[in-house]
């Protein structure tokens, strides 16, 4: 061929290849993208495990979501879209659910997702073999032989799913839960591949032998240090993941997040306690905070262990008007939290925050107030209220803590002496009622109230603080099967303020520092269930 | 020779008229090298002066250590400034409190922490090594061996243990600390009783009877004191050094107590946000008292042992 | 000599399972247990958790399980906290992380220390000698957890020289900060040890008539001085290498390394039964070995004291 020719063709191929060197375009917004599409953020502890039906905390979670798909995902403002199952449906008395499966899901190593997987994956969170710390939550899905499976009282096979042929999967449930679909956004019901588990046990989730259904495979996992997970080309959406690789660091201490965060290592980094009001003005761009689905709180012990005083109303009332919530989220928190005047957060789906009665006064009348009540039960400089209030070692409960010490003293003259213990020993002697005061928090499972309000329910095993109303209790137990359950929720907060069993202090926000060019974070998903492959980074 | 009577008289006269010439112990000796070495009389007034301080402080202070200044917690960088209108001398934590009264109160529980836990170890190791090393033999053999066992175990991981299994309390902190410092004391001592058993006059003491508990403690003990007093004062940085660690980790002493440890990591935990201040008093008293404990010590045992200046 | 050291290894043995039995004690007298969580788990599936990793059998036999586990296949058990992971796992991955950066750390401040030592010495009194000293105590005082910070803001906020952590299989731009973080008080430990007992040996009979025979300075240091004048530092590295161990608990954090020290105090807090275990023995062995080590040389240098 000749020469101009043999420069056509030259031209062609260089002009295909330089279309690849050449930035690449988001293809839904046009945005330029960066040719390094590796997301790196923060932990500050290295999680518990990477197996979905084992994992037990939030960072866990974050890369079980990562590694592994569900049923049905969340989008970016938290609403049900499809996952592995394409759609579904339920029959009138909602307590069967039947979930149409794609066809086209696939294993990291080829094979096919089925329902059997899904089927193998519930049957080994209920079985007591598995020993999983969330089969609790396959309980209160309510399917059912759920409790019975995980107590032992029949075999796991008798769990109340089934595959009605490869891409269909059924869940029979023991009571109707209009909003059961939602839970199997939870890691715990993710699929997992049975042909690995047989073959390596518990060594399934090594990088190398693991097989995973979701966008991206584990490839690295040094423990305390880093995660590594790289794209999975099996994944079916693979074309619309951008992002190509997820680092995690493990970094426990904050003030170093943070230092790392600015020297360029981090995408995503922590704001050291205290610090956001003036990062936001430094760096308006990269601080963020947004509300999120959890509340803090302290609660009194309410049983016969506790101390006389806390059993007064009048007594809780005052402890609870005379904390100034502001200056907690304004001077010591600073980062957008919002000052708590009911249990359950607001930003709650189907929750609407009902203005109890002492979030409409002042926080000088309700000094005034706090005084009143104080004196009335008998308390007061002269003969001052003590106790014991506990709370697990960290930086920022230790202050709140002194902050409301503070208060407390100076308003009332209480003597509250302040005892920091270790995460541990605080959940032992907290779950043991072995407290008179002591903190709390609770985050949502679901975007739903009952999340939160089951918690001062008279069964509940996490009730600490033993408080029991029978009217709370029958309101909640109405919600279950109410077409309006906000209504009850809205009533229920409303006996809670009047009756003050604990002292809620603030909701939560989400607080990071995160690298602009990092674009889809899903800020209006209150769960923060954040998916990576989701993401994209835009060339500067 | 004197011949003659009246010479005698003379001189008997003088004699009786010259005062008695004073012997200069030992200790004395050792005294004045001690005032000479500069450097560690320097340390000996620099640490009265801490000691004056953490007592004397508090009638000075405008706050105590815990009340919060709620003025300044919305921004301490700019209002926690130390001052002298606002009374924070040395400025204010990352709560508004006042870091004057909290060093103050930090200074008196390490030190405390230090001089117990080195008294503890005085008290344990000295008895226990004089006695192994005293009565030697099969005895010795025995306690030694026990106290190498216990050197092997990594001390620190068992006052961990210890510390999260019985609570943070400042007595479990003396305990801990006091457990694991007597070791190093009691072979020490040992090692000197060995030396101090051969010489005669515990072998006068022996030949008349004394009875063994009293040689130890009359004989030996005094003998020991030196290099005791020595090792004592180089014990106490260490014991600071080892809580200021255990606050590190967050298992130190309680609030709204603290101590050196527990102010210095949170001050260097908020060096970057502009409140400098917040590490460096802390660390200032911190590094001048262990400065000073360091020439104390070398100081002493210079005095007390002159081959080694 | 042989002798000697039979007799120590027969020591060392029940040493061991001394600290097999106290670590042991002690993490089960601790409230709460590897299981206790903010959701606390309904009754059912806490037995089925407890009943896998044995933790309902009563302690004795728990304790003659592990120890048979260890002794005769070197099995620490499962971790309790990292449900995937095995305490072998844990150390097999943290424990060469600790030792590498643990040695040079080691290295270097015994080489350092010592010859910052005999320089200040030989040069007593003078400019050199005040500044060991002083440059020494200053190190000794410094913490290491106020140390790492400083180091972190300088190599990598304002130079960029240096990462902020990680470890990434031991790259050397990952060593340099732990180890000058780890080693810096010993130097000055060390330094100032040898400066004291070197000045005491070129003091004595021997080396005033080798100095009168004319030797030159350099071989009476070398030749005659150096070795006597390290028998406190050798009895000292035993606490040393402890107290390295322990100070690599500081590193971790701060540096993210992922060495056993880290492993060692999460362990405590989460009451990781089986990794605490693990790790201690580990480490009390080391220190048993190395200790064992140190005396010999010390006898080696010494043989006035041979037992």
């Amino acid at each position: 061929m000749n020469k101009t020719f043999q420069f056509f063709i030259a031209l062609l191929i260089s002009a295909l290849l330089s279309s690849f060197v050449y930035a690449k375009k988001h293809p839904v917004t046009g945005e330029e993208l960066a040719a390094d599409q590796t997301f790196t953020y923060w932990h500050g502890d290295e999680h518990s495990s990477q197996d979905p039906q084992i994992v037990e905390d939030t960072y866990g979670a974050n890369i079980v979501r990562d590694l592994f798909e569900g049923l049905l995902n969340q989008d970016a403002d938290g609403n049900l879209v499809p996952g592995v199952a394409e759609s579904w449906s339920a029959n009138d008395a909602k307590d069967v659910y039947t979930f149409n499966l794609r066809k086209n899901a696939k294993w990291s190593n080829g094979d096919p997702v089925t329902a059997h997987d899904f089927v193998y994956a519930w049957q080994r969170a209920v079985d007591p073999a598995t020993a999983s710390p969330y089969s609790w939550f396959m309980d209160i899905m309510s399917i059912k032989n759920g409790g019975a499976a995980i107590s032992g009282d029949v075999l796991p096979s008798e769990l109340g799913v089934k595959a009605l042929d490869d891409y269909t999967f059924q869940v029979e449930l023991t009571a109707s839960l209009p909003y059961f679909a939602a839970m199997t956004t939870h890691g715990t019901t993710f699929p997992t591949h049975q042909a690995t588990i047989e073959k390596y046990g518990s060594d399934w989730t090594k990088p190398g032998n693991i097989v995973s259904n979701g966008a991206y495979v584990l490839t690295e996992h040094v423990l305390n240090e880093r995660v590594v997970r790289e794209r999975n080309s099996e994944y079916w959406n693979n074309a619309d993941t951008i992002i190509e690789k997820v680092v995690t660091l493990v970094i426990p201490d904050e003030n170093l997040g943070y230092l790392r965060y600015l020297a360029g290592e981090l995408d995503q980094g922590p704001v050291p306690p205290g610090q956001f009001k003036k990062l936001k003005v430094k760096y308006p761009d990269q601080a963020t905070s947004f509300p999120r689905l959890c509340n803090y709180y302290y609660t009194f012990n309410l049983s016969d262990s506790g101390i006389e005083a806390f059993r007064d109303v009048r007594v809780r009332h005052a402890m609870s008007y005379a904390i100034d919530r502001n200056v907690i989220t304004d001077d010591i928190l600073q980062a957008g939290q919002i000052p708590a005047y009911t249990f359950t957060p607001g930003a709650t789906a189907g929750f609407d925050v009902p203005k109890v009665a002492f979030s409409k006064m002042t926080q000088v009348e309700r000094d005034a107030k706090a005084v009143e009540l104080m004196e009335a039960a008998g308390y007061g400089k002269d003969n001052p209220l003590s106790f014991t209030m506990i709370y697990n070692t960290s930086e920022s409960h230790k202050k709140i803590a002194t902050v409301m010490s503070q208060m407390w003293k100076q308003k009332l003259g209480i003597i509250a002496t302040m005892e920091n213990v270790e995460w541990k020993t605080f959940l032992d002697i907290r779950g043991k009622q072995d407290f008179e005061i002591a903190r709390g928090a609770w985050c949502g499972d679901y975007n739903e109230a009952s999340t939160f309000l089951d918690l001062l329910t008279t069964p509940s095993g996490y009730n600490d603080g033993k408080y029991s109303n029978a009217a709370v209790d029958k309101l909640m137990n109405d919600a279950k099967t109410s077409s309006d359950a906000s209504s009850n929720y809205t009533t229920i907060e409303r006996i809670l303020a009047a009756e003050m069993p604990v002292i809620p202090l603030y909701h939560y926000a989400g607080v990071f520092m995160l690298n602009p060019q990092l674009k889809g974070w899903p800020y209006g998903n209150v769960e923060q269930n954040w998916y990576s492959r989701n993401f994209y980074k835009v060339a500067e | 020779m004197i011949m003659f009577k009246k010479d005698i008289e003379k001189l008997s006269k003088n004699l009786s008229n010259y005062e008695e010439i004073k012997g200069r112990s030992l200790w004395e000796d050792a005294r004045i090298r001690f005032f000479k070495n500069k450097a560690a009389v320097a340390s000996l007034i620099l640490l009265s002066a801490i000691l004056f301080f953490s007592f004397f402080g508090p009638l000075l202070a405008q706050w105590t250590n815990e009340e919060i200044d709620w003025s300044v917690l919305g921004d301490i960088s700019t209002l926690g400034y130390p001052s002298f209108e606002s009374g924070h001398y040395f400025g204010t934590d990352e709560l508004g409190r006042d870091l004057y009264a909290r060093v103050i109160q930090g200074t008196k529980i390490s030190l405390m922490v230090g001089v117990v836990g080195a008294l503890i170890a005085v008290f344990v190791g000295t008895l226990y090594g004089a006695v192994a090393g005293y009565f030697g033999g099969r005895l010795d053999s025995i306690m030694m061996r026990l106290v190498d066992i216990l050197m092997s175990i990594p001390y620190m991981f068992v006052l961990i243990l210890l510390l999260v299994m019985f609570g943070r309390s400042i007595i479990m902190l003396f305990v801990g600390i006091g457990l694991i410092s007597w070791l190093d004391m009691a072979r020490i001592v040992r090692g000197q009783t060995l030396s101090i058993k051969q010489k005669e006059f515990v072998e006068a003491a022996v030949a008349t009877g004394v009875g063994n508990f009293t040689i130890i403690v009359r004989h030996i003990i005094p003998n020991l004191l030196g290099v005791v007093a020595v090792y004592a004062t180089l014990l106490v940085p260490g014991m600071i050094l080892t809580e200021s660690f255990i606050s590190f980790l967050g298992l130190g002493v309680q609030e709204p107590n603290t101590s050196w440890g527990a102010l210095i990591s949170e001050g260097a935990g908020t060096m970057r946000y502009g409140t400098l201040w917040q590490l460096l008093f802390p660390l200032l008293f911190f590094v001048v008292s262990l400065f000073s404990f360091f020439f104390l010590g070398d100081g002493l045992r210079d005095a007390l042992d002159p081959k080694d200046r | 000599m042989l002798k000697y050291i039979l007799k120590r290894v027969s020591v060392a043995i029940p040493t061991i399972l001394i600290l097999i039995i106290i670590s042991f004690l002690l993490m089960h007298s601790a409230p709460g247990g590897p299981f206790t969580s903010e959701r606390p788990l309904p009754d059912e599936v806490l037995k089925n958790i407890e009943a896998k990793y044995g933790l309902d059998q009563p302690m004795y036999l728990q304790m003659i399980n592990y120890v048979w586990g260890v002794v005769t296949h070197f099995d620490f058990g499962p971790s309790f906290r990292y449900r995937d992971r095995t305490v072998n796992d844990i150390i097999a991955q943290g424990f060469p992380v600790t030792l590498k950066y643990g040695s040079w750390a080691f290295i270097i401040a015994v080489l350092s220390g010592i010859t910052l030592g005999v320089i200040a010495a030989i040069r007593q009194n003078t400019f050199i000698d005040y500044f060991a000293v002083g440059f020494s105590i200053s190190a000794q005082v410094l913490p290491n957890f106020v140390m790492a910070p400083i180091l972190v803001l300088i190599f990598t906020l304002y130079l960029g020289w240096l990462p902020g952590g990680g470890w990434e299989g031991g790259q050397i731009q990952f060593i340099i900060m732990p180890v000058i973080a780890l080693s810096t008080s010993y130097i000055a430990s060390i330094a100032r040890l040898t400066r004291s007992s070197m000045l005491e040996v070129l003091n004595s009979n021997f080396i005033r008539t080798a100095k009168a025979k004319g030797l030159p300075q350099y071989k009476i240091i070398f030749f005659h001085a150096l070795k006597p004048s390290l028998l406190p530092v050798i009895s000292y590295l035993g606490p040393a290498f402890v107290g390295m161990i322990t100070g690599s608990v500081v590193i971790d954090m701060y540096f993210s390394t992922g060495g056993i020290g880290l492993h060692f105090v999460r362990g405590a807090l989460n009451r990781d039964y089986s990794t605490i275990m693990g790790i201690t023995i580990l480490v009390g062995s080391l220190t048993i070995i190395f200790n064992l080590i140190v005396d010999i040389l010390y006898a080696w240098i010494d043989p006035k004291i041979r037992y």
